[in-house]
């Protein structure tokens, strides 16, 4: 494992360590409306996550769909606006942004999509995708913006770059596509990268190597990078950090060494649990997992919304009182009344 | 294994598309055979042609499908020459059904899951609608899906809800195969650990067998008896689960062993550098050869399949 | 550039689509021709210019090429002249170098059923005082000389066959043009076929002195295309309405095409209010009465075909696709490569010109074929209407006087059918191409 002696060696420098984004008792709440009108209740996407990203320092989020990672997503990437809490980059708070501070915090941040071929144009040739932000980013000189294309290209292994260059997205892989995209999140430089599941559409033998090349152009650039990901078996190549989320909620935050070997929450436990390996063991046993589904966002259950699901739920306690964070060890911080 | 125990034999398998820009060669002569109450796991990539092979044995053939050759023995019968009546009367969902790939998304939206479930059984065991309805909620009690959710509409399941409803109606006419095309691979980690565990207690329940089309390993090993890797439209190995998932024979399968990302371990995953021949312009000799560590001159002809304790492998390393 | 090349070759598997652009490459050539040889200014004058732009052609004639279809050969008009040698001339000059003598004759086959509608000849004479002298005389295929006429020439001087009285009367008949082609041997009063000639001997009377003739035979068929009822030359109309259905059609089907396009997907885009604007605007005209409105703006406003035009598109741009392009725009709208573009932070204009409607050209560029031929027909329905631009010369415009004639009752379908057949070579075009165009730029209908 590379991930292990990198992520040791930042331990060290911890506190020393800049502070990227810090985002503070983030809610985002969409409003249902019945008939287009008239209130009918809240979709709760995010609801009271907080964390900092340090500089050069890769997190992971991961949950299943619909628990609320991609509108944490989207509102980092200021697509959506926060109903309440604060985004803290550089700095700079985004609510206090104009639409100049906006440009440039959007400058700053790569947006990684799961799906390649939808994430490129399908009607643009390789330059022109790429060209589109440096356009939008106000570089004016066509010269200038064609020699940070080349660089972009090599930098993601598009090589020879001429051959690409003048290609649709359907004639290449999706390897290839992946790396058109990472390409277009790294061209403007930014501080930081999010990843929204940037291996899953991918064949088996090419994920490894797309997060593998994320992961260089992690260290090479001091990138800061969100990976939101269902897949757990990936997290521990990539991140020093695993957030867990579950139905609007971070549950448990830690190294991802505590989290793979240690979990604390039941419900990270059940996902380590439904995380195969190739074993043909596998076959012969049954799982154990957690009963039912995710909860409905606009109606979560009162107290710990995994409760319904737990083995080990507390009568009286969890599904009353919403869990707040305690620290079992340090720097493991885990939302469940099992650790009070 | 006895002759008896035999449920499927398909011999020299092809099944070639025609375009503007040649045929594609998706399935290339592929042989493979499978007992009752057992699970094959069909590995491969995209493009590899594993779906094809899925439409070949079923016989689902788009309206592009060129050369269609070779032998499918199911129980001792071959059902290559039926006509397309015969087959569609006692083989297709009557004998071998299937979950389509994203099968899930692929329900009529506007039709009851109850009645779209039943469907298959009204048109194959000629029952009234009454007497379908109750099989599928027998059905539903098999692949966990409560019986009241009968009269509900698709988008009022979740994904894995819907999952399991495509395999109950694949289900409901009673086979003696199921073929999965990648039944979890657009579902969450729990959701698929849970389908897993619903085929898992089908085949133990109900003896069924599985052809299992995949591309995700960690996941096939849950269902796996036997591993047949798939590579530009071959079979380049044919493995019991516990040997193959130790020490696969293949360079290919190796590699693609060594790409899984492991959550426990120390090993670092590795990848394929290059990428799979277009299945139309397919090279000579082995077609792995371009992308191989091991490759050596022989590697030039097409490779024999070596037959090695059991196990088969299309690979001069082995000869 | 080279998927422009591409095209064209995925065009060419389809015979619909061949066979398309050909006619198409015909309609466009004959714009260019119909263009080039007749500016703009002619073609009014030669449609509107009354009867001395249209004296040489006969009334109601159909096209010559139809003698193809007759056992019994129809007269086919035709006209000859001194001035550009089609008629042959001769000056001698006498011993008195005052007076010369002019010989014009003319000589052809006359091989047709019946007499023409009317012999003409026009003079022009140039003399200071003394006016020039002509004889008239006609020799008829078995060698007899009829004599037509000996008049003086003034500098113009009209000649007509049977409204001559004096010829009336030295003949002896008011049928003229019967007397003149009969045969005097025949019982039943059948024309004689041969070789006729005319020959006119002039005297002038000045040193510099010239007579010039021309002379018009208006026959039963004329031209390429035949006449209407103001001896108007059909072919004009014909060629001239090429283009202008054309650039009708294309124009009205681009500029209604895009603009459509451009507020669905700006509507689409914002949404909310600006959304909700276009769809009421979009239903109020959908049931808004199209034609009507036209007929009224026509009658009440200015029946110009560029007024006519404008107004077209803007009753066609709230139309029904503005619904269909919306359904998919708001599917593109949620692409993800729309998602990388606002988190790169590109403007709402730069999204809708440069992502969302990009995306749509394929859709739009057979719509866009299949839609011209329905403005194409717009026009030659409002002509045929009487809405027709007062001044040019178009395909519906011919209809329009044909119906106004009442030509198919007279049994003139020629009249009606030129134009018709012009109008549904140019629809089918269009729809043949618009077809194939649909089979290659919609993946759905691609055969494998």
């Amino acid at each position: 494992m590379v991930a292990v002696p990198q992520a040791k060696d930042i331990e060290n420098k911890e506190n020393t360590r800049k502070t990227v984004l810090s985002i503070d008792d983030l809610h985002v709440w969409f409003e249902l409306k019945r008939f287009g009108f008239g209130h009918a209740g809240y979709v709760k996407a995010v609801d009271g996550v907080t964390f900092d990203i340090h500089e050069s320092e890769t997190i992971a989020v991961v949950g299943e769909s619909g628990c609320g990672k991609s509108s944490l997503m989207k509102t980092i990437l200021a697509l959506y606006k926060p109903t309440k809490g604060k985004i803290v980059f550089d700095n700079k708070d985004l609510s206090e942004l104009d639409n100049k501070g906006l440009h440039w915090y959007r400058s700053h941040v790569g947006y990684v999509q799961q799906d390649p071929y939808g994430a490129l144009a399908p009607f643009m040739t390789v330059q022109r995708i790429l060209e589109e932000p440096l356009i939008v980013g106000g570089i004016k000189d066509k010269e200038n913006r064609i020699q940070r294309i080349h660089k972009a290209m090599e930098e993601v292994k598009l090589t020879p770059v001429n051959d690409f260059l003048q290609k649709f997205p359907h004639m290449l892989s999706g390897g290839q596509q992946q790396r058109v995209v990472i390409a277009r999140a790294m061209i403007m430089e930014p501080k930081l990268l999010v990843a929204d599941e940037p291996v899953s559409m991918l064949d088996a033998s090419v994920r490894v190597e797309i997060l593998k090349l994320l992961s260089n152009l992690q260290e090479k650039h001091n990138l800061s990078v969100i990976y939101i990901t269902h897949d757990l078996s990936t997290v521990s190549y990539f991140s020093e950090r695993i957030f867990v989320m579950y139905a609007g909620n971070l549950v448990e935050k830690a190294k991802v060494r505590q989290v793979v070997d240690n979990p604390l929450h039941p419900y990270t436990m059940a996902l380590l649990t439904g995380t195969s390996e190739p074993d043909a063991k596998n076959a012969e046993t049954f799982k154990e997992l957690p009963p039912g589904e995710p909860p409905s966002l606009v109606n979560p259950p009162t107290g710990c919304r995994f409760h319904p699901r737990c083995s080990k739920v507390i009568k009286g306690l969890c599904d009353v009182k919403f869990p707040p964070e305690f620290e079992p060890e340090p720097g493991h911080l885990v939302a469940c009344w099992l650790y009070q | 294994m006895t002759q008896n125990n035999r449920l499927l034999r398909i011999e020299e398998l092809v099944l070639y598309f025609n375009t503007r820009q040649g045929p594609v060669q998706a399935v290339d002569g592929v042989d493979f055979v499978l007992d009752h109450n057992r699970a094959v796991v069909v590995l491969g990539e995209s493009g590899c042609g594993k779906s094809s092979l899925a439409k070949a044995i079923l016989r689902l053939l788009p309206r592009n499908a060129g050369t269609y050759s070779g032998h499918i023995y199911l129980e001792g019968r071959d059902i290559m020459p039926l006509t397309e009546e015969e087959f569609r009367q006692n083989i297709r969902w009557a004998s071998i059904s299937m979950v389509p790939q994203a099968a899930m998304n692929a329900l009529n939206p506007v039709i009851r899951v109850g009645d779209q479930v039943g469907e298959p059984a009204i048109v194959h065991l000629g029952v009234d609608k009454t007497e379908a309805i109750s099989l599928v909620k027998k059905m539903f009690r098999h692949v966990g899906v409560p019986e009241d959710f009968i009269s509900r509409y698709p988008f009022e399941l979740s994904g894995g809800m819907r999952q399991r409803v495509a395999i109950a109606m694949a289900l409901v006419t009673s086979p003696i195969l199921i073929i999965l095309d990648e039944p979890t691979s657009a579902l969450d980690v729990l959701t698929q650990a849970n389908i897993f565990n619903v085929l898992k207690r089908l085949k133990k329940e109900l003896g069924i067998s599985f052809i299992l089309i995949t591309h995700d390993i960690a996941t096939s090993s849950e269902l796996a008896d036997d591993v047949a890797v798939m590579y530009a439209g071959q079979i380049v190995e044919v493995s019991d689960a516990y040997r193959f998932f130790d020490k696969p024979l293949h360079p290919y399968s190796q590699k693609l062993m060594a790409s899984v990302p492991r959550l426990h371990g120390d090993t670092e995953p590795d990848f394929i550098t290059g990428q799979p021949p277009s299945l139309i312009n397919l090279p000579k000799g082995c077609r792995f050869a371009d992308r191989c560590p091991a490759r050596f001159e022989k590697c030039a002809e097409d490779p024999l399949v070596i037959e090695t304790d059991d196990r088969k492998v299309k690979c001069w390393l082995y000869s | 550039m080279t998927a422009l090349k591409n095209s064209i070759r995925d065009l060419l598997r389809y015979p619909s689509a061949i066979l398309g652009s050909v006619i198409l490459l015909f309609l466009l050539a004959v714009s260019v021709y119909a263009l080039v040889t007749i500016p703009y200014s002619e073609a009014v004058r030669l449609w509107r210019g009354g009867e001395e732009v249209w004296y040489q052609n006969p009334k109601y004639a159909a096209p010559a090429w139809f003698n193809i279809f007759y056992s019994k050969k129809k007269p086919v008009s035709f006209s000859v002249r001194t001035t550009d040698g089609s008629m042959s001339k001769a000056t001698t000059p006498s011993s008195d170098p005052e007076i010369s003598t002019v010989d014009i004759t003319y000589s052809f086959d006359y091989a047709y059923e019946g007499v023409p509608q009317e012999l003409m000849i026009y003079f022009t004479s140039q003399f200071k005082d003394k006016f020039s002298f002509v004889s008239v005389s006609w020799i008829t295929p078995d060698g007899r000389t009829i004599r037509i006429a000996d008049m003086a020439v003034d500098h113009s001087l009209t000649f007509r066959f049977s409204q001559d009285q004096k010829l009336q009367k030295r003949l002896k008949t008011e049928d003229v043009m019967q007397a003149i082609f009969m045969d005097p041997e025949s019982s039943t009063q059948a024309d004689l076929k041969g070789q006729y000639q005319l020959v006119i001997n002039g005297t002038t009377f000045e040193k510099d002195a010239t007579i010039d003739a021309e002379f018009v035979l208006h026959g039963e068929l004329f031209g390429a295309a035949g006449t209407d009822k103001y001896r108007r030359d059909l072919l004009l109309p014909l060629l001239y309405g090429t283009p202008i259905a054309l650039a009708f059609g294309l124009l009205a089907a681009l500029g209604t095409s895009l603009l459509t396009m451009v507020i669905a997907a700006a509507g689409t885009w914002y949404g909310g209010w600006v959304d909700e604007l276009i769809q009421r605007i979009t239903e109020v005209n959908l049931v808004l009465p199209f034609l009507a409105i036209l007929i009224m703006v026509g009658t009440f406003y200015s029946r110009s075909i560029w007024l006519m035009l404008g107004v077209t598109i803007l009753l066609s741009i709230f139309s029904g696709s503005i619904k269909s392009y919306r359904s998919i725009f708001i599917q593109s709208k949620e692409s993800s490569y729309i998602e990388a573009a606002r988190a790169y932070g590109a403007s709402s204009s730069r999204i809708i010109f440069s992502y969302l409607i990009p995306r749509m050209i394929p859709l739009l560029i057979p719509a866009l074929v299949s839609a011209v031929p329905s403005f194409v027909f717009l026009e030659a329905s409002l002509a045929v209407l009487g809405l027709g631009d007062p001044v040019l010369p178009t395909w519906g415009k011919v209809i329009n006087d044909a119906f106004a004639d009442g030509a198919l009752y007279q049994g003139r379908y020629y009249w009606v059918l030129e134009p018709a057949i012009l109008l549904m070579i140019t629809g089918f075009g269009f729809a043949m191409l618009g077809f194939a165009l649909d089979r290659i730029f919609n993946p759905r209908l691609r055969d494998i």
